[in-house]
């Protein structure tokens, strides 16, 4: 299972990444526990600035619109971890 | 010395290229040579095609040399600056750091919390939608070098000046409660793939990210300079802009403020009044009217401080946009 959480105040971006993420997992058929983080405290709290960010396990993976989908699909690994 | 012209030379080949896919789409294949629709299309497709090809591969070039700033290396940038410094770096950083205003607000809390002076932070915020180096290659390859240094120094001088300006109203007492509250954590990062492979898919993520944002606006800009150009007679932009008196410069930044573009989509406007015979004033009171004030990001601003700030803010920018496009038009003749 792997933790990720998507910072963002709810623009267009962060909305486009979550659908992203979901769709990326679904293909792969990786369980993740998909969390949306739109309370700004909490976002800087994780010491990012340009958002939408993406967290994996606690770690900031990617910061500042929406990733690519090959890093994507080589965050949620191959669903052995 | 040498190279350097002979780098210019082949921009400006590489530019007419553009003006002949134009003239043989329009001119040759669709024969509308010597109509105003001839002459507005023949604008539009030289105008989208070069901006669009610049833009991608300058954000692309950047992207490869990982040029592009995050706002999170700006922060610990100025953070550990004096005073007046920080205030030379926010605004240099600021025009170099491309950021989508739906991150003005971490941006704007990252600042404050790192305890870089509001003025600083305002500056940043000033520069940073007005000036990028995307924007000034397109300028400079569709308006000149010359003007475009006069746009860039005119608009780093605004941002610099109005930090100090709004500083004087004490606007800390302006900014919400919960801002000073934040604390900025500090996550362990990944570090950035530097691999050519890696550079190349960052570079083409920039690329798609910034045009995805922002092709709108040079279609709009592009298709309502071809309109001016085919058909607005210039007698008759000339008799509205004025002699580039005061009411030409007050008019240029009222229909200015409530409009908003990215600063790529506002060149081909410039280009055509500048072409129309508008006033360099004018012109440039304009632009920076409609790229550095922008309603939708003052709703957004509102979320961290309130109203009575965002008014002075607002405020100040027009003033000094009217007093740079009085300035240059009086200036008329001497540069």
């Amino acid at each position: 299972m792997k933790y990720v959480k998507v910072l963002g105040t709810g623009c267009a971006n962060c909305k486009a990444t979550v659908k992203l993420i979901e769709d990326v997992a679904r293909a792969k058929g990786v369980a993740v526990n998909l969390e949306k983080v739109e309370n700004i405290a909490d976002i800087m709290a994780y010491g990012v600035m340009s958002t939408p960010s993406v967290v994996i396990d606690g770690r900031v993976v990617h910061a500042g619109g929406v990733p690519d989908r090959r890093k994507v699909d080589s965050w949620l690994g191959n669903g052995s971890s | 010395m040498l190279r350097l012209t002979g780098g210019a030379n082949q921009i400006v080949t590489g530019l007419i290229m553009f003006e002949a896919f134009a003239s043989w789409i329009v001119y040759d294949l669709a024969d509308m040579q010597g109509t105003a629709p001839g002459a507005a299309l023949h604008f539009f497709v030289m105008d989208v095609t070069k901006i669009l090809v610049l833009l991608t591969l300058v954000i692309y070039v950047m992207g490869l040399l990982r040029a592009m700033l995050s706002p999170e290396r700006v922060r610990e940038f100025i953070r550990a600056r004096s005073n007046v410094s920080a205030r030379f770096m926010a605004v240099g950083l600021g025009a170099v750091t491309p950021f989508c205003s739906c991150s003005s607000i971490p941006l704007f809390i990252g600042f404050v919390e790192a305890g870089i002076p509001l003025g600083v932070t305002l500056s940043f915020l000033i520069a940073s939608p007005m000036i990028n180096e995307v924007a000034i290659i397109v300028l400079a390859s569709v308006i000149g070098w010359q003007t475009t240094a006069i746009y860039v120094a005119t608009g780093l001088t605004v941002a610099f000046v109005g930090g100090f300006v709004i500083e004087r109203f004490r606007p800390e007492r302006w900014v919400e409660e919960y801002v000073w509250k934040i604390h900025v954590g500090e996550t362990q990062r990944a570090a950035p793939d530097v691999s050519l492979k890696g550079r190349h898919e960052y570079a083409a993520s920039q690329v798609r990210e910034i045009v995805g944002r922002i092709w709108k606006f040079v279609l709009i800009g592009v298709g309502v300079g071809a309109l001016i150009h085919g058909y607005v007679p210039q007698d008759f932009v000339a008799r509205i802009a004025g002699d580039g008196g005061i009411l030409s410069v007050l008019g240029a930044v009222a229909i200015g403020v409530p409009l908003y573009s990215d600063a790529v989509g506002i060149i081909p406007i410039a280009e055509v009044l500048l072409g129309k015979g508008v006033p360099l004033g004018t012109v440039l009171a304009f632009m920076m009217a409609v790229t550095a004030l922008s309603l939708p990001e003052m709703v957004i601003l509102r979320k961290v401080v309130q109203w009575p700030l965002l008014g002075v803010f607002a405020g100040y920018l027009a003033t000094a946009f009217v007093i740079v496009g009085l300035l240059f038009n009086a200036l008329k003749g001497v540069i």
